[in-house]
């Protein structure tokens, strides 16, 4: 009889298996593939292979000038292109000792805190689309393109915008644009309160997300958790606030700091930055002095267009700006700026020429992605899609 | 923060670490300690207990590679502390044989960012659980930051059609790789180390072509001219 019972109990046992999720996959967003030790339905160890979208952007702007190197900014978080132009700006900046016009600083400002609602847009509605909601993204993506038309007429493009320079930001804005994007932020927080209408209270979206992937404050911090993700465990830190750049500290808005440390909580510490950042615009468009966008010393910015038609020197200049480039003085630096999935900060050693010697990209996805280990073991395997759409991954910042 | 906090923070290690920390530095109001190879361990779990520093955040872990160095690589750590708003850049030597002790123990983070810095240095971490590579394809060959690497790598991958799956084969360029040295923007094209076909006529002295010999790279058949001679540069 007892032999039976053994017999039994070994056949309804299921075997431990290995799973392979992605790279192909819609809830991995992006080409994020992970080797899963399962056993039946729970995660026993998980994997993540990374660099499927490894381009060597570092070495790539170690063979460019410095403002040939702006560009690789934006494509690699591609959702929020200019705060990580930003952080390279504030770098070479730094070694250059050049300060922005406040006119500049306000734009930056400006659209830093567009692209923060760009991205969490993208998100919340294509996380809602994870764990079964599809109105958001539908709704989302409206907005989204909204805010990618300002992106559009200030500088030419949807997506890589190449518009945050060293010494400031490439163009003025058009006219009219500044009143558009003040009845954008104006009017986002109704949007908001129909997405958070779908979600916030949704049962469906709460079963999936509440007590999903807690991390405590001290495992944060172990971590390298930056942004949403360290504020979600309830720890109150945002360089805006406690390192400001530009005119962050005029700038009157709160950081909401969640306190479960689970997917839900940085939902709504998310959605609450939306509505701080909508603030934050229509601040930023109100205080905005009228000046030069971009810095007076010529030796890091062309001179003007006008100029150019009349000035032999003035075209010299020009082409001397676009071959060669402007020297940066040796040393080295760390700039940062917190990037809407967290700290994004660009390590930049100079060797006194006209390219990086080194340039470093801490990208925040990166340290956020490899905590998925922990965080998902012992859940659901559905679960891990929750926990990946939390984490807000995309992989041109963490395969570079 | 501010540079007065540096300063004492400054002070304060060098008293604290004597024997771990080399050189100490102050520059764009960003504090570097540079640090003895062997005493990494003991100076970061330092930084992260002690009261005074409570860096308790490893932020990222770089190289920086520097080829006519004694010891090539320069491995630095940036750690943040929230409790005093602080940053510091840790900084220690090695080259491509010598290990350097992981902290992967003291922080989870560092895991990725050391099994980068294999992955694109080849510096050797003692004693990380699972140093694999992690940027690069599977079977890489190579540690592409290093600056002896060069830029358009040395393999090529396609889908091949007959055989059904994606093969490698060696880099082949259509164009050499042109190298635009732009330091002097006017003599960015006819740089003497990259010369193009026809290129050496700009070099070509005037006493005439002795000057000028002909290189033939073996390995891909491909006509290099090189300057020899002359003042023509």
């Amino acid at each position: 009889m007892a032999k039976d019972n053994v017999k039994i109990k070994d056949q309804t046992q299921i075997k431990p298996y290995t799973l392979n999720f992605g790279p192909q996959h819609p809830a991995a967003h992006g080409v994020l593939r992970m080797v899963m030790e399962m056993d039946g339905e729970v995660v026993e160890r998980c994997d993540p292979h990374i660099g499927l979208l490894h381009r060597g952007t570092e070495k790539l702007i170690e063979h460019k000038t410095y403002t040939q190197a702006i560009p690789y900014f934006d494509r690699l978080d591609y959702v929020a292109p200019m705060n990580q132009e930003h952080a390279f700006a504030l770098g070479v900046e730094r070694l250059l000792g050049i300060t922005v016009p406040l006119r500049a600083q306000y734009i930056r400002v400006l659209f830093s805190e567009l692209t923060r609602i760009l991205n969490h847009i993208l998100n919340i509605t294509t996380y809602a689309l994870d764990v079964g909601a599809i109105t958001p993204s539908l709704w989302g993506f409206e907005q989204r393109e909204i805010g990618m038309e300002f992106y559009d007429r200030v500088c030419g493009a949807r997506l890589h915008a190449n518009y945050f320079r060293p010494g400031g930001v490439r163009l003025d804005m058009p006219a009219g644009l500044a009143e558009d994007m003040y009845s954008f932020a104006e009017d986002f927080p109704k949007f908001l309160a129909d997405l958070e209408g779908l979600l916030t209270e949704n049962r469906i979206f709460k079963q999936r997300t509440v007590d999903i992937g807690i991390v405590s404050k001290d495992e944060a911090m172990d971590w390298g958790f930056t942004g949403p993700m360290l504020r979600g465990s309830g720890v109150p830190w945002d360089l805006r606030k406690s390192q400001p750049y530009e005119v962050y500290d005029k700038m009157d808005f709160d950081v909401p700091i969640g306190t479960t440390g689970d997917c839900y909580a940085r939902y709504l510490v998310r959605i609450e930055e939306m509505r701080q950042s909508a603030k934050m615009m229509m601040q930023a468009i109100n205080d905005m002095p009228s000046g030069p966008v971009m810095t007076e010393d010529h030796k890091v910015t062309p001179p003007s267009r006008a100029d150019m038609k009349y000035s032999m020197e003035a075209l010299i200049h020009h082409f001397k700006l676009y071959t060669e480039g402007y020297h940066v003085p040796e040393g080295e630096v760390y700039a940062a700026v917190e990037a809407p999935k967290g700290e994004f900060g660009v390590y930049l050693v100079s060797d006194g020429t006209n390219k990086p010697y080194k340039c470093k990209i801490r990208a925040p996805g990166f340290a956020h992605l490899q905590a998925i280990d922990y965080m998902s073991r012992g859940h659901m395997l559905a679960d891990t899609v929750a926990i990946i759409g939390s984490m807000d991954v995309v992989f041109g910042e963490i395969d570079r | 923060m501010s540079v007065q906090d540096l300063k004492d923070l400054k002070s304060y290690l060098k008293s604290k670490l004597a024997n771990a920390v080399l050189k100490t530095d102050i520059s764009y109001q960003q504090l570097t300690i540079t640090v003895r190879r062997e005493s990494v361990r003991r100076v970061i779990s330092f930084l992260r207990d002690d009261a005074a520093c409570n860096f308790k955040q490893v932020v990222d872990i770089t190289a920086v590679d520097y080829p006519e160095r004694d010891e090539r690589f320069e491995v630095v750590y940036h750690m943040l502390s929230l409790h005093h708003n602080l940053r510091i850049r840790v900084k220690l030597n090695t080259d491509e044989k010598t290990p350097v002790d992981s902290i992967v123990d003291l922080f989870s983070t560092a895991n990725w960012f050391e099994r980068e810095v294999w992955d694109m240095y080849g510096i050797y971490f003692k004693d990380h659980p699972d140093l694999r590579r992690i940027l690069t394809d599977y079977g890489f060959n190579g540690h592409p930051l290093r600056k002896d690497f060069p830029l358009t790598g040395f393999v090529e991958l396609r889908y091949d059609e007959e055989q059904k799956r994606v093969v490698y084969e060696p880099v082949k360029l259509s164009q050499q790789f042109r190298k635009f040295d732009f330091l002097s923007p006017w003599e960015g094209m006819t740089d003497v180390q990259n010369l193009l076909p026809g290129d050496e006529k700009a070099h070509m002295p005037e006493h005439g072509l002795e000057m000028i010999e002909k290189i033939t790279d073996e390995t891909d058949d491909d006509h290099r001219y090189k300057s020899i001679g002359g003042k023509g540069h």
